[in-house]
C-alpha cells in the first residue's frame, strides 16, 4: 500500500470517529437569531421597566410578570428556530436529525440547564432575586461546556465566556441587565456569525 | 525489523478499520448504526464483524429490545491496544515519507 492510501485511512478513521460520536449539524444562523431575539426581548423589558415600574419592581406586579413572559418567549423562539434550522442543515448534510449523537448532545446539554432552571425557580420562590441573572449565565455556560463533547468543539469556548460573565454578574449585581444582554444577545450573534462563516458557508 | 510489521492485517481493510474507528470512540454501537455509518450491506458488515470477533478485538452482544433482536458491538482491551498500535504504525509510515 502507498503512503497516500495510509493518509486516506487516517482521514477516514477521523471522519468516522467524529461522525459516530458528535452531532455537527448545529446551525450558526440559529445562534445569530437567538441573539437577536434576546436583544429584542431585553429592549422591550428595559422599556417596560423604565417607563412603567416607577423605580421599584414588584414581583406580583404586571411589569415583572410581563418580563418573565418575555423571557419565556425568547427561549421558546430560540429553541424553535434552532430545531427548524438544524433539521434543515442535517437534511442537507444527509445526516439524521434524531440519532444516537443528537440524543446524547441534547441529554448532556439539558442536565446542567434543567438543574439550573429548577434551582433559579426555587430561589425566586424564596424571594432571592439578586442572583437569577448570574445563575442563568453560569448554568447555560456549564450546559454548553458539557454539550461541546458531543458536538462542534467550539461551543466549549462560548460556554467558558458565559460562565465568566455569570461570575462577574454575581459579583456586580448592578450590571446584571447589561451582562445578560451581552451573554445571551451579543455573544450569540458574534458566535453564530463565526460558526456560520466557518461551517455553513461552504 | 521493518515498521511495516506493526501494520495489523486485521485492520488492513476499509470496513474493518471503520468498525474499529467507530467502536473506539463509542461505548458500543449496534448493527444498524454501523451499517448506516459505513454504508455497507448486511452480509458484508456481518463478515467483517465476524472476522474482528474471531480475532477477539470486539465482543458481540445479542439481546432483544421489545421483540426486535438487537446486536451490539464493543471493543475488547486487546482490540483497543491493537488498534492503537496500528495507528502508530500508520503515523510512522506517513512521517517517513
Amino acid at each position: 500500500m502507498e503512503a497516500k492510501d495510509y493518509l486516506k485511512d487516517i482521514s477516514e478513521i477521523k471522519n468516522l470517529m467524529n461522525k459516530s460520536s458528535r452531532f455537527i449539524s448545529l446551525s450558526g444562523l440559529s445562534g445569530i437569531l437567538a441573539g437577536v431575539y434576546a436583544l429584542i426581548g431585553a429592549a422591550v423589558a428595559f422599556w417596560l421597566v423604565t417607563n412603567h415600574s416607577y423605580g421599584t419592581l414588584l414581583v406580583d406586579g404586571w411589569v415583572f410578570k410581563t418580563c418573565v413572559l418575555i423571557l419565556a418567549l425568547v427561549a421558546f423562539f430560540s429553541i424553535t428556530t434552532a430545531i427548524f434550522l438544524t433539521t434543515r442543515k442535517a437534511k442537507k448534510n444527509n445526516e439524521k436529525v434524531w440519532d444516537g449523537t443528537s440524543r446524547r448532545l441534547i441529554l448532556n446539554f439539558l442536565i446542567p440547564l434543567v438543574t439550573g432552571g429548577i434551582y433559579i425557580l426555587i430561589i425566586l420562590a424564596q424571594q432571592k432575586y439578586g442572583q437569577a441573572g448570574a445563575l442563568m449565565l453560569i448554568f447555560y455556560g456549564l450546559a454548553l461546556v458539557n454539550a461541546s463533547k458531543y458536538s462542534i468543539g467550539d461551543i466549549r469556548y462560548l460556554g467558558f465566556i458565559e460562565i465568566i460573565l455569570g461570575l462577574i454578574c454575581a459579583l456586580l449585581p448592578g450590571y446584571g441587565f447589561i451582562l445578560w444582554v451581552l451573554g445571551f444577545g451579543v455573544l450569540h450573534i458574534i458566535y453564530g456569525t463565526i460558526m456560520y462563516i466557518k461551517y455553513d458557508k461552504k | 525489523m521493518s515498521i511495516i510489521t506493526n501494520i495489523n492485517k486485521a485492520f488492513d481493510h476499509r470496513i474493518r478499520l471503520g468498525i474499529m474507528s467507530i467502536l473506539m470512540v463509542n461505548e458500543y454501537a449496534d448493527f444498524k448504526t454501523l451499517k448506516e455509518l459505513l454504508e455497507v450491506t448486511d452480509g458484508n458488515l456481518a463478515s467483517h464483524t465476524k472476522a474482528l470477533e474471531t480475532a477477539e478485538y470486539i465482543t458481540v452482544e445479542k439481546q432483544f429490545i421489545g421483540r426486535k433482536p438487537n446486536t451490539r458491538y464493543a471493543t475488547t482491551k486487546l482490540g483497543r491496544a491493537a488498534f492503537k498500535k496500528h495507528i502508530e504504525a500508520l503515523e510512522k509510515i506517513i512521517n517517513k515519507q
